[in-house]
């Protein structure tokens, strides 16, 4: 029996501990907002938050995370919208938007780590979650933008690059 | 655009009902269910004015889309053009899609559903915009009835019809039933473009915040009762077949319920959680043989294709004067051979589909390009009825041509189904899965020769191209007396609008067991890059920059011309910063115009570092340009990535990349900075209405490779340019 703790509530389950987190999710829970991309934690599709840190829910056991705490997608607005979800609805992100819920996920570690990330902090965090779309110009302002609103700071007039 | 930045949840979306409810706070999210509802989802009994609009009592207005969303934005642009004739309140539009059944049942009401070729807006626009006014003229003429006054006295506007001279109003809301039993006027006089309000703006998207939040709208997220999981595996060897397989190695293993082989290409597991299925087929012995597949590596092929290059049995697809008699009396010959791999699409979304094989018929959820398509594909694979098969369209998790014509994915899933009659089943192929069973961008070489006179012009200039026909396997019915005239794209009199006076170009077909496709940009990608690069080495080869050598090629392509003047006046052309390298490129594709030039920086480890790409589009119209934007970010990335590193290699027809880290997209760390700007020949040169999804893919691979010429000196005449060390000039 594994005992975790997924978007605040306790979850057991006796299912195999080989079990990739992602397919716990998915299957076992009908958490779909954590998306399936490469299996291979290669593309960041399938981010969640283990502990608070972001990580690979493709290519991190249910054995792996006996007593861990999870956060989805699902859970990123129970309090409200994310500053990240509002900045990703105002600057227009996502195009296909099936890599987002990672894109969000992760990017919301990195702004939990930093609250204000340079260029390259953004690259370093961000460099593991394709998009094939491409979205990245406005990923990039989007984070910009939600870290403004994070502090509670006046964001002031914003466009999206150029 | 300011940083307002609160949202209404109220607004988000009606389909709140099924699965989605707003609490104080914040949302929280119900059980299951889609939220991109079809018109059966909807509570019954409301009418619809014209079949694109329904008007619910509380004013939410429901516009129909029958082309699929997978990024490019037409679950908002499609719905703008009605929108705009129908005079609603935008904040109150609920797109919706159509199913392909409900298509089919009513002879085609939705018209065309197929979403391909950068057609979704100007294939639709002209019967969009009509059924917009035809159901604001119902409006109007229930509420100038109600009121005993002329029509022609009233006024549509924001949702509600106006009678001026009495001061009276009614809400669309309260005028919908009754307006939906009028006549449908067939005389419309459509708004001129100086009067259009919502057409040109960057409204925002209608799917951002499903998107943001993780909501259940793709094919992959269905979950149904009794679902079975199937996880699949098709021969490696691209034309091979399956020979045999041992299911009671695996039938005992956890949550395995099926082993099905497929067509006799492919082998199902089926169990309870994808996962189990997955670890199954991984430990299924299965015995394969490579078939036509045999033999077929990237350097068989080669010479296959080059043999083509030479070979009398060609297509001839663009002929002016006498280019061979040219090119003998030519002062100067110009002659190059380039070739450019197979390319797979690789959606984020792998290939997925959900079936239901039972005696009522056959349910499919999928993620498609073309919702009839599949109904077709599915019913002809089944040997079954097309009215008996109903199928739900979802959003894609990315589409780029691979969720078009083909429709692999779709039969495969329902044979699997058919095999197991009964449960839905949903079908997720593995990533290395959808790398390797792709319809590729075909790899294609080209022979290219010109000649120029004494004073230097460019008098004659002759193409040869070799590969294999997309059009062959995928759409004979659009080959002309048995070849595929749409492989010479880019040096075709259509959209190549440089005149060269003796001129040729053919095409001999070379079909193998690699299957071939359509994928972004379709064969512009390709022949854009030979084209491009091709100009380039002419220009250098005399002396001349390579924008004003285009320029002079251009005097009968003024919308060709204004787009590579503005794009060399927006990237301040030859005045790049020291230690930065500018190439450019233009191509005339689905009836648009895309010029770019890309900056770049290459190290003295031959790392290449791309700066900024500045592009120019003529799209005629523009619906949205904010949408037209991040379609070129878009475009630019996958171009990118795909001139950087893509390539397919091939040993007995089996692709051996397999996942990203040996099939590598373009990651945030790698993208320039994009710029974009519209040039609108809308008003100017006739109603154009142009692509948007595609256009700006082809020019991106020659303009970085001219780059890369000015930089280091260097001619990349194939790709990817990760096969080429590359060093700076000293």
């Amino acid at each position: 029996m594994i005992e975790l703790t997924i978007n605040g509530s306790t979850s057991r389950t006796d299912i195999a501990a080989d079990t990739p987190l992602l397919w716990y999710l998915r299957d076992e829970l009908g958490l779909t907002g954590t998306r399936f991309g490469c299996g291979a934690g290669l593309c960041g599709c399938c981010t969640v938050h283990v502990n608070g840190a972001a990580t690979r829910s493709c290519s991190i056991t249910l054995g792996d995370l006996n007593g861990a705490s999870i956060t989805t997608i699902e859970h990123l607005s129970a309090q409200g919208l994310h500053p990240l979800q509002q900045a990703w609805i105002e600057l227009d992100v996502p195009q296909c938007g099936y890599c987002q819920s990672g894109q969000i996920m992760q990017a919301a570690a990195l702004l939990a780590d930093k609250r204000h990330p340079t260029d390259t902090d953004i690259d370093e965090s961000m460099a593991g979650n394709i998009c094939r779309c491409g979205t990245y110009v406005r990923i990039r302002a989007a984070i910009k933008l939600a870290a403004g609103i994070r502090n509670g700071r006046s964001v002031g007039k914003l466009g999206v690059e150029p | 655009m300011t940083a307002d930045i609160s949202i209404d949840v109220s607004l988000t979306r009606r389909a709140f009902a099924f699965g989605i409810s707003a609490a104080t706070g914040g949302l929280v999210l119900g059980p299951g269910g889609s939220v991109v509802c079809a018109a059966e989802n909807r509570p019954a009994g409301l009418p619809e004015i014209t079949v694109w609009v329904v008007i619910e009592p509380d004013d939410t207005t429901i516009i129909r889309v029958a082309r699929s969303e997978m990024g490019q934005g037409n679950f908002t642009t499609l719905p703008m053009l009605v929108a705009e004739e129908l005079e609603c309140d935008w904040k109150l539009v609920r797109p919706e899609y159509v199913d392909a059944h409900d298509n089919l049942a009513r002879d085609h009401a939705w018209g065309d559903m197929v979403t391909a070729a950068s057609l979704s807006i100007r294939a639709s626009q002209a019967y969009l915009r009509k059924a917009g006014a035809q159901a604001r003229e119902m409006l109007i003429s229930e509420a100038a009835a109600r009121w005993g006054v002329p029509a022609s006295h009233c006024a549509a506007r924001d949702s509600t019809v106006t009678h001026a001279a009495s001061g009276r109003s009614l809400r669309y809301g309260a005028l919908a039933e009754a307006a939906s039993q009028r006549a449908v006027p067939a005389n419309i006089v459509l708004k001129r473009p100086e009067e259009w309000r919502l057409i040109g703006q960057s409204v925002k998207r209608l799917d951002t915040i499903d998107k943001s939040l993780g909501r259940p709208i793709y094919a992959s997220d269905v979950r149904l009762p009794g679902m079975l999981y199937a996880a699949v595996s098709a021969c490696p060897h691209l034309g091979g077949r399956l020979v045999s397989f041992d299911a009671s190695k695996v039938e005992a293993m956890p949550g395995v319920r099926h082993v099905v082989p497929v067509a006799g290409t492919a082998v199902a597991v089926l169990a309870t959680s994808w996962w189990q299925a997955k670890k199954a087929l991984d430990a299924l012995p299965i015995t394969w043989d490579p078939g036509a597949g045999k033999g077929l590596s990237n350097a068989t092929i080669r010479a296959t294709f080059a043999e083509g290059l030479a070979a009398s049995d060609v297509a001839i697809g663009h002929k002016i004067g006498d280019v061979d008699g040219a090119l003998a009396k030519a002062a100067r010959i110009v002659e190059a051979n380039y070739e450019v791999p197979y390319l797979a699409h690789a959606t984020m979304e792998p290939q997925t589909c959900v079936a239901q094989v039972t005696a009522e018929g056959v349910e499919i959820w999928a993620p498609t390009q073309n919702g009839e398509g599949t109904l077709r594909s599915v019913a002809q694979a089944l040997g079954v009825d097309p009215a008996k098969v109903v199928v739900h369209k979802h959003h894609l998790g990315g589409g780029f041509g691979r969720r078009g014509l083909a429709q692999d994915w779709a039969r495969l899933a329902a044979l699997i189904a058919n095999a197991v009659p009964g449960p839905p089943i949903k079908m997720v192929w593995s990533r290395q899965e959808d790398i390797q069973h792709d319809y590729y961008r075909p790899m294609v070489l080209a022979r290219l020769v010109a000649g120029l006179d004494v004073q230097g012009n460019l008098t004659s200039w002759k193409t040869r191209l070799c590969g294999s026909s997309i059009l062959a396997g995928l759409s004979k019915s659009r080959m002309k007396n048995g070849q595929d005239i749409e492989m010479m794209n880019a040096f075709l009199e259509e959209d190549m609008a440089y005149r060269v006076p003796h001129f040729e170009v053919g095409y001999a077909m070379r079909n193998l067991s690699i299957p071939v496709g359509f994928w972004r940009g379709v064969n512009h990608t390709q022949n854009g890059f030979f084209r491009e690069s091709f100009i380039d080495e002419l220009a250098h080869a005399q002396g001349q920059d390579p924008y004003q050598f285009r320029r002079a090629l251009l005097a009968e392509g003024p919308r060709s011309l204004a787009v590579l003047d503005e794009v060399a006046r927006r990237a301040d052309w030859g005045r790049a910063p020291a230690g930065i390298f500018q190439g450019i490129a233009l191509v005339e594709c689905y009836n648009s115009v895309t010029a770019q030039v890309v900056e770049i920086s290459v190290a003295a480890s031959g790392e290449v570092k791309v700066h900024r790409v500045v592009c120019a589009i003529d799209a005629g119209y523009i619906v949205n340009p904010g949408i037209v934007e991040a379609q070129m970010q878009s475009a630019v990335a996958f171009g990118l990535g795909a001139a950087l590193n893509g390539q397919m290699t091939l040993e007995d027809g089996h692709v051996q990349e397999s996942n990203f880290h040996d099939y590598q997209i373009l990651r945030i760390n790698e993208v320039p900075k994009v710029e974009t700007y519209l040039v609108s020949s809308g008003d100017r040169y006739s109603a154009e209405w142009g692509g948007v999804g595609e256009p700006g893919t082809p020019p991106l691979a020659p303009a970085l490779c001219n780059a890369i010429f000015a930089a280091t000196g260097q001619r990349i005449r194939s790709l990817p340019i990760a096969n080429h060390p590359l060093k700076p000039r000293p």
